[in-house]
């Protein structure tokens, strides 16, 4: 790494639930405009780490810095501050069924009075189509949609407020391999678009392999390698290896048990 | 050993114990975050709104066909009882007030727990498990902002609102059978009905509508904001929110009742 400041710096991050350690002392360094992808098996704690960044769930120690700043302990004020710096796109879309997908989309900006309904519309409607959506797709319920649909709808609500850091939680789980490239390229495109920095996690390598600049994974709650998304396959880290090339021989023993 | 089994025995009562404590500290910290909430800006009005006709104006059809029944139920019965000692006349004033002192609130009270409360422990139980509140978050707006205080508001205002209809429909239910199954003269049951009847017995019966109001939406709040693990942990939420509410309702009735009456 440079000496210039990450946009996000992990340090030494633990989480446990009751007995059950999930995080156990997480360092990790996101550039500026960088694009990292944390890989992992199921129940690593990659989503733990995502939620305890964007303070969904507490901290047990260590400490988050984002553009410098300690993150760990900060009051409501500051910790609605530095949200509005993230963008976050859900595993399972979270889009609220209630509203209309345009409202979805605008969710932020609303919540936010920044701008009035008939601007947000407007901005929606912008937002919708960077995805590739239709401007008639803004009036359907999120219901409506299929899968696919649903993942572009929250991803335009995710950059709606254009934020400077996005997370992807398992951006292509349950979408078919057609449908999944399309997410991984609007991915690509949208970051590029907007200079953001992004932390995704996945266990989709296709994925992976496309989005990052550089790759993380994850195991035991530690980060045990990292390196550029080139030098993914030849690691020289037996875990990294058994992970990418899917055996179930090798140092990684799947727990049958949580 | 002897010490062995005492342990055995001890443990699950403490541990009970704790969960108890746990859970009465858990409520406590929820209800004073959504109440402070409810006073503090940004307010939702749209979503009061849409809350304030869900449990106002839907629970109508519910609570007014429960009010009708009981009404009418406690006249045939209060018959039936007083005709033994000749004091049919009463009949009037019995059905007047416990209507307005004790079954308007409390029926509708139970009846809105099983439509709204069940409905709102659902609703945010989804949208926990299916992480919508954890998008709340990230989109600069605060679920308990959002979705609890508004319910809160809606409850304790709409509540009275409902149960002064309900003990409206429930009066005339008794005029009902008073006047045409059991045959007394229609200008005399209301005239006894409206002299036995003093504001206290409304007002105390409202106040409680709005109690009730409170409690119904916080526990259907709470269960759905505390659920986990997918469909199962919604439908345990859904019934501790109805079970919850209806006793702390009907405990919480006779506190009221003891507070408002006592001499």
């Amino acid at each position: 790494m440079s000496d210039a400041q990450p946009k996000i710096r992990l340090r030494n991050l633990h989480k446990s639930f009751g007995d059950k350690v999930v995080l156990n002392g997480v360092d990790l360094d996101v550039g500026v405009g960088e694009s990292v992808v944390v890989i992992g098996g199921s129940g690593t704690g990659k989503s733990v780490m995502i939620k305890c960044i964007l303070a969904l769930l507490p901290v047990g120690e260590g400490s988050i810095q984002v553009d410098g700043e300690e993150v760990v302990g900060i009051g409501t004020k500051d910790r609605e501050r530095i949200n509005r710096k993230f963008g976050m796109l859900f595993q399972g879309a979270a889009l609220f069924d209630s509203l209309p997908v345009w409202e979805n989309v605008a969710f932020g900006l609303l919540a936010e009075k920044r701008v009035s309904r008939a601007e947000a519309r407007d901005v929606a409607i912008g937002k919708l189509a960077q995805v590739g959506l239709t401007p008639e797709v803004g009036d359907l319920s999120p219901a409506e949609l299929s899968g696919g649909m649903q993942k572009r709808v929250a991803l335009a609500r995710a950059i709606a407020a254009d934020p400077e850091i996005i997370f992807f939680d398992e951006p292509t789980t349950g979408l078919d391999p057609i449908m999944a490239d399309v997410i991984n390229d609007l991915i690509v495109k949208i970051t590029r678009e907007m200079g953001a920095t992004a932390l995704s996690i996945t266990h989709d390598l296709a994925s992976a392999r496309k989005i990052a600049h550089r790759i993380a994974m994850l195991y035991e709650g530690k980060i045990i390698w990292v390196g550029p998304t080139a030098d993914i396959d030849d690691s020289g880290n037996p875990y990294v290896d058994q992970f990418i090339n899917g055996r179930a021989v090798g140092p990684i023993k799947m727990a049958i048990r949580a | 050993m002897s010490n062995l089994n005492a342990m055995n025995v001890l443990q699950p009562i403490g541990r009970i114990f704790l969960a108890f404590l746990a859970t009465v500290g858990r409520l406590t910290m929820f209800t004073g975050s959504a109440l402070s909430h409810c006073v503090r800006p940004p307010f939702y009005p749209r979503i009061i709104g849409r809350q304030m006709v869900e449990i106002g104006f839907f629970s109508l059809p519910v609570v007014g066909l429960t009010a009708i029944f009981a009404g009418m139920v406690l006249a045939l019965q209060s018959y039936t009882g007083f005709a033994r000692f000749s004091a049919e006349g009463a009949i009037a004033n019995v059905v007047v007030l416990s209507i307005t002192r004790e079954l308007g609130p409390v029926l509708a009270g139970l009846m809105v727990a099983g439509r709204v409360g069940a409905a709102m422990a659902a609703e945010i139980g989804t949208m926990r498990v299916t992480e919508q509140i954890d998008a709340l978050n990230t989109l600069s707006t605060n679920p308990m902002k959002y979705l609890v205080a508004p319910r809160l508001i809606a409850g304790l205002t709409m509540m009275p609102i409902l149960v002064f209809i309900a003990d409206i429909i429930g009066v005339f239910g008794g005029y009902v059978v008073g006047v045409y199954k059991l045959g007394f003269n229609a200008a005399n049951y209301l005239q006894r009905t409206y002299d036995f009847l003093e504001a206290e017995d409304v007002i105390s019966g409202l106040v409680k509508a709005s109690i009730f109001g409170f409690i119904i939406t916080l526990m259907g709040c709470y269960h759905g904001y505390h659920s986990k693990g997918g469909a199962q942990g919604v439908g345990t939420a859904t019934t501790y929110a109805v079970v919850s509410a209806s006793i702390l309702i009907l405990s919480s009735d006779y506190i009221l009742t003891e507070l408002f009456f006592a001499k």
